[in-house]
Parts: structure tokens; C-alpha cells; sequence
């Protein structure tokens, strides 16, 4: 497969891409108890990497300590933020974390099923994957009695998405596997507690996941040692758009927009789209901000656009993606997104008033609140920003703006 | 469709129950299975899949309708996506789009007279650092330009 032969360089980085023999995770959390398990996790300040940043170590002693006779891991694939495709690279090249980090939450936790939900673009690594599985079958990394461990069964495995954005949150996600449309929950109650068929689920990102075996192995301290105060550790970037290098960058938390422009090539750059279609556009100005959850978050979705992109065209382009990818369910949500798409159109036709505009942002603002999941509360996060942050270009030197209400 | 098709079908769906259960859980697995060898999941096939799963045939076809690739209506043999998202739209999306379909002399939406190709735009794919994407059936292609998508296409059966 192209992909894979494409994607075989060798890779290093502080954290995720550093040395690491498959199995030794999962070798070394069964020679301890599930408590110092959790403690060292607790330790590493490990915070999930999905864009959401809840702290791991809370999520799993939750499910820990949570009394049911059965108990699940899922591994969140679906990986479908336009701009993200740092689990892909994760799942290509390093299947060996992901699995063992299943494994050692499995034990930590108390879950015998793991599940990986792949989203269907994915499908092309459903061979490679198997033969991963099945190779930790065959060294009873997977199975039961895992390495001699009495009592200790675990096993993986893989299903599909079927194209829809929104099953990426955890409660959609969890409709999806139990074969529903994948509309997403209340919550609470939280899937910790009411997860997969109403068991305790422990949903997290693929490199979330992924960290796992590194902590285990080398301790929340190490692991501590990277990155800022509120943001410990390493990420992943996927890195695209404008530049001579994109690709996926591991990096740690505190990295400076400016920095990493600089270290993948980017020139004449107008506008960096931190977190995807759902996170914050930024104008030069603010290219001194730090990636980190304190200040600019994101699940490592970072976007460049040059000097020659119309912000107009790229804010359609992501109300689209929402109009289309919103299930429906709300009101803010569903007529939302409707009325910002259209927003930008009129703005486009230059058929509109400012009155109108500001209006918009506040039903954008009303979304952000009254939204029932993470779509809906993020979807208005670029057309507020975009629109504030390039007002120049869209309303005045755009060609087709209006001043004070009036068409030019 | 003709009686022996219907009984082929039939006998297909009751062994995907077979293979994943006939709990609810296991809809969405036989539904992609049946998705991924027919390109479609037919009105019979949906009535054969609510039987055997005991639920009510308008569940079924309300959770083919939610996902964006499983299909109730028939589609050609394989299914080209074509990424529209922003950053292969910046990467040169249009002017693949447009090789593709004047080649195919068909529009994104649409089948081919012979049945041999569907096309349809979907939301980023993850390839986005190899843009424009596309895939066809189950495989990605990447880095495409105007000559190279017209013929991964033309040499697709
Ligand atoms: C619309 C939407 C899409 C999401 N997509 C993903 C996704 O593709 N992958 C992911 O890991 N988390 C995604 N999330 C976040 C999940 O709901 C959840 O927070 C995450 O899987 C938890 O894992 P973590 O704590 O390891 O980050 C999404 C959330 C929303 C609201
Ligand atoms: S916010 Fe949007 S995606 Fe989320 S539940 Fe409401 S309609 Fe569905
Ligand atoms: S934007 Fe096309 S693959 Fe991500």
C-alpha cells in the first residue's frame, strides 16, 4: 500500500516517538499493582489528547473504582478534525503503544474487551492491524492468563465507523458500537460510570492511549519533564496547509506558534487554524501564543494558510463541514450552523449589514452554550474568530464587503 | 430482484447474524458487510436484516440513513469520495474534480451509464499533508493531481 511504504521514516521526538520494545509496558505494569499504576499516571499529569484534556488518571480510577461485572476500553480512531491525522500515523507506525496501552488500562481497570473504533476511511489498515493483534496473541501479550498472570484476560478488538464526524465524541461513539445512529448522550451520566451497554467505558484518544506504555515504563516524572506546568508531556502536531514540510510533529506543550512555523517551512504566513474546523483562527499577531491547553488547546490539528487564501473561502469551507456533519438532534446546533452558512454567504455577496453580522455572533455565542454535545458548543469558535480577527480583509478589502450595511 | 437473488441474499444476511450475533451491537457490522460487497444495503436486504435481528425494519433504515457510507439506494460498482475539505481544497481539489469529471462525463453526486463508478465528495480523510485525497472503494489515494486521479479511474473495473 503506498501509505505505509510512504510513511516508513524514522522518527524521533521526546515522548511518543522515543525508543520503546513492544510488550514492555504491559510487562512492566503487571509486576506492579493496579494502584501504582494509576499513581504513576496520576503523577505523569498525562491529560487526554482527543482535544477535550480531561485528566487520564481521574478517568481511569473512576472506572477502577466503579463495581460492574464488566468493563470496557475503547481507543477513540475516528480521528475526523479536518486538519488531523496524527492517530493515523500513530496506528500505521506505532500499533505496539496503542495496544499496550489498552492492555495496561485493561488490568489497571479491570476490563477484559478492548475495542478500537476505527473510523471507515481507515479501512485500509484493517490487515496491518489484525496481524499486530495477532502477533500479540501468539506472544500472550493479548489472550488470557496475559504473560502468566493469573486471572488476567484481555483481548482487542477493531470496529468500523461509517462516515460521520460526530461519532468521534465519546457518547456518539458509544451509540455507534451498540449499533444506533450516532447521535450523542446527555451528560451525565458520563461513560466512566454508563458506557458501552451500560457497562463502565474507559473512551480515550489513540495517543492518549499511546503515552501510556512510555509513562509505565519510565515513569510520571519523565514524563513530567516535558512540557509546561498545566501541560506535561509531549504532542503530536499534524501539521498542513502552506509550508514545505507538513506532516506530524511531536513537540512539547509550550512550543510557540512562531517556532513551529519556523521548523516546517512556513513562509508569508497569514493565518495558523489551531484545533482543527471546531478550534481558533489567529492572525499573526498572535503567533507568539504557546500550544498548550492553557493557552491556545488543540488535539493537534494546526492549519497554515499564506497570504494569497481568502479567510472568507476557508471559514465556508468549515461552516459546510458543520452544516453537514451536525446530527441533528438540537435546535442551536442544526439551525445554527445553518444560519452562519448562510451568514457567510451573504457576506460574500456583500448583502448584509453589521447589525445582522453582530447578531450572528451572538447566535453563534448562544450555540457555544445551549448546544447539547462538543459539535454544536465548537462549531461557532472559527466564524467568531474569523470573522473578529480578519474583519479587515472580509468587510473592507475583500472586493465584495460593505460599509455600514451597504453593498460596495 | 429475481427469487434465487432473494434467497442468496437471504442465506448471506443469516450468516453474517452467524458470524456477529443477532444483538444489537452487531447491526452496524452486518450492515457494513453488506454495504461493502452489494455498495448498497437493499429495501429486501434491510427487511431480511430487522427479521433476523428482531427489531423493526424503520430502526434499521433510520441508522443506514444517519451514516454517510452505507447507502440504501443502488450505487455503481465502486465508490470514488473525493476530500472537499479545506486543506485538499487548497491543495488543487478543483482541478482533480474537474479532470475526474469530464473523463467520467458524469457529476459528483452522480453514477456512471455503466454502473462502474459513483461519485461522492466526503469531509477530511486524514491525509490532509498529502493532498488532494480521494478514496476509492477502501483505498486511499493520495498526492493526486488531474492525469494521475483520471487514471487510478480509468483503470478501476
Ligand atoms: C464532535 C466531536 C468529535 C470528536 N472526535 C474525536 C476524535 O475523532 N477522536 C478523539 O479521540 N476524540 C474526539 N472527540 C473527543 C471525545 O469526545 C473524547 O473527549 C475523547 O475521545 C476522550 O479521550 P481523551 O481523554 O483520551 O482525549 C470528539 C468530540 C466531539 C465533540
Ligand atoms: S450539538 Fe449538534 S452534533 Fe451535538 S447533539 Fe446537538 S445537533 Fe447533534
Ligand atoms: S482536508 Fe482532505 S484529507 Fe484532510
Amino acid at each position: 500500500m503506498e501509505l505505509v511504504i510512504e510513511e516508513k521514516i524514522k522518527r524521533t521526538g521526546p515522548v511518543i516517538f522515543s525508543e520503546y520494545q513492544a510488550g514492555e509496558g504491559i510487562r512492566k505494569a503487571l509486576s506492579i499493582n493496579r494502584q501504582d499504576v494509576l499513581f504513576e499516571l496520576k503523577a505523569s499529569g498525562l491529560k487526554g489528547r482527543g482535544g477535550a484534556g480531561f485528566p487520564t488518571a481521574t478517568k481511569w480510577m473512576l472506572s477502577a473504582a466503579a463495581v460492574a461485572d464488566k468493563k470496557f476500553i475503547v481507543c477513540n480512531a475516528d480521528e475526523g478534525e479536518p486538519g488531523t491525522f496524527k492517530d493515523r500515523v500513530l496506528l500505521l507506525e506505532y500499533p505496539k503503544l496503542i495496544f499496550d496501552g489498552m492492555v495496561v488500562g485493561g488490568y489497571t481497570i479491570g476490563a477484559k474487551t478492548g475495542i478500537v473504533y476505527l473510523r471507515g476511511e481507515y479501512e485500509f489498515m484493517l490487515e496491518h492491524l489484525e496481524s499486530c493483534l495477532e502477533k500479540m496473541r501468539n506472544e500472550n501479550l493479548l489472550g488470557k492468563n496475559i504473560l502468566g498472570k493469573e486471572g488476567f484476560d484481555f483481548d482487542i478488538k477493531i470496529r468500523f465507523g461509517s462516515g460521520a464526524y460526530v461519532c468521534g465524541e465519546e457518547t456518539a461513539l458509544i451509540e455507534s458500537l451498540e449499533g444506533h445512529r450516532g447521535e450523542p448522550r446527555n451528560r451525565p451520566p458520563y461513560p466512566v460510570n454508563t458506557g458501552y451497554l451500560g457497562y463502565p467505558t474507559v473512551v480515550n484518544n489513540v495517543e492518549t492511549l499511546a503515552a501510556i506504555p512510555h509513562i509505565i515504563t519510565k515513569g510520571g516524572e519523565w514524563f513530567k519533564q516535558h512540557g509546561t506546568d498545566k501541560s506535561t508531556g509531549s504532542k503530536l502536531f499534524s501539521v498542513s496547509g502552506d509550508c514545505e514540510k507538513p506532516g506530524v510533529y511531536e513537540l512539547p506543550w509550550g512550543t510557540k506558534i512562531s517556532e513551529l512555523l519556523e521548523l516546517v517551512g512556513a513562509a508569508n504566513t497569514k493565518a495558523v487554524q489551531v484545533g482543527g474546523a471546531s478550534g481558533i483562527c489567529l492572525p499573526q499577531s498572535q503567533f507568539d501564543r504557546v500550544l498548550a491547553y492553557e493557552d491556545a488547546a488543540t488535539g493537534g490539528s494546526i492549519m497554515i494558510f499564506n497570504e494569497k487564501r481568502s479567510m472568507l473561502k476557508v471559514l465556508k469551507n468549515f461552516m459546510e463541514f458543520f452544516v453537514e456533519e451536525s446530527c441533528g438532534q438540537c435546535t442551536p446546533c442544526r439551525v445554527g450552523n445553518i444560519k452562519l452558512l448562510e451568514g457567510v454567504e451573504r457576506i460574500e455577496k456583500g448583502n448584509y449589514t453589521f447589525a445582522y453580522i453582530n447578531t450572528l455572533k451572538e447566535l453563534g455565542k448562544t450555540m457555544q452554550v445551549a448546544s447539547k454535545c462538543g459539535l454544536g458548543q465548537s462549531s461557532p469558535n472559527s466564524f467568531i474568530s474569523i470573522l473578529e480577527n480578519f474583519k479587515e480583509e472580509i468587510f473592507h478589502t475583500n472586493g465584495n464587503g460593505g460599509y455600514d450595511g451597504k453593498a460596495k | 430482484m429475481l427469487v434465487y437473488e432473494q434467497n442468496a441474499l437471504s442465506e448471506e444476511i443469516e450468516n453474517l447474524v452467524k458470524k456477529y450475533g443477532n444483538d444489537r451491537p452487531a447491526l452496524l457490522e452486518i450492515l457494513q458487510d453488506i454495504q461493502r460487497k452489494h455498495k448498497y444495503i437493499s429495501d429486501f436486504a434491510q427487511q431480511e436484516v430487522a427479521r433476523l435481528m428482531n427489531i423493526h425494519p424503520v430502526e434499521v433504515n433510520s441508522v443506514i440513513s444517519f451514516y454517510s457510507f452505507l447507502h440504501s439506494h443502488p450505487q455503481g460498482r465502486n465508490i470514488v469520495r473525493l476530500c472537499r475539505t479545506i486543506m485538499c481544497e487548497h491543495a488543487g481539489k478543483e482541478k482533480v474534480e474537474q479532470a475526474i469529471e469530464r473523463e467520467l462525463g458524469i457529476s459528483f453526486g452522480q453514477t456512471t451509464k455503466d454502473n462502474r463508478i459513483t461519485l461522492e465528495y466526503t469531509n477530511c480523510l486524514g491525509m490532509c499533508d498529502m493532498g488532494p485525497a480521494m478514496i476509492v472503494n477502501d483505498r486511499v489515494y493520495t498526492h493526486l493531481d488531474p492525469e494521475r486521479a483520471v487514471n487510478i479511474l480509468n483503470e478501476i473495473k
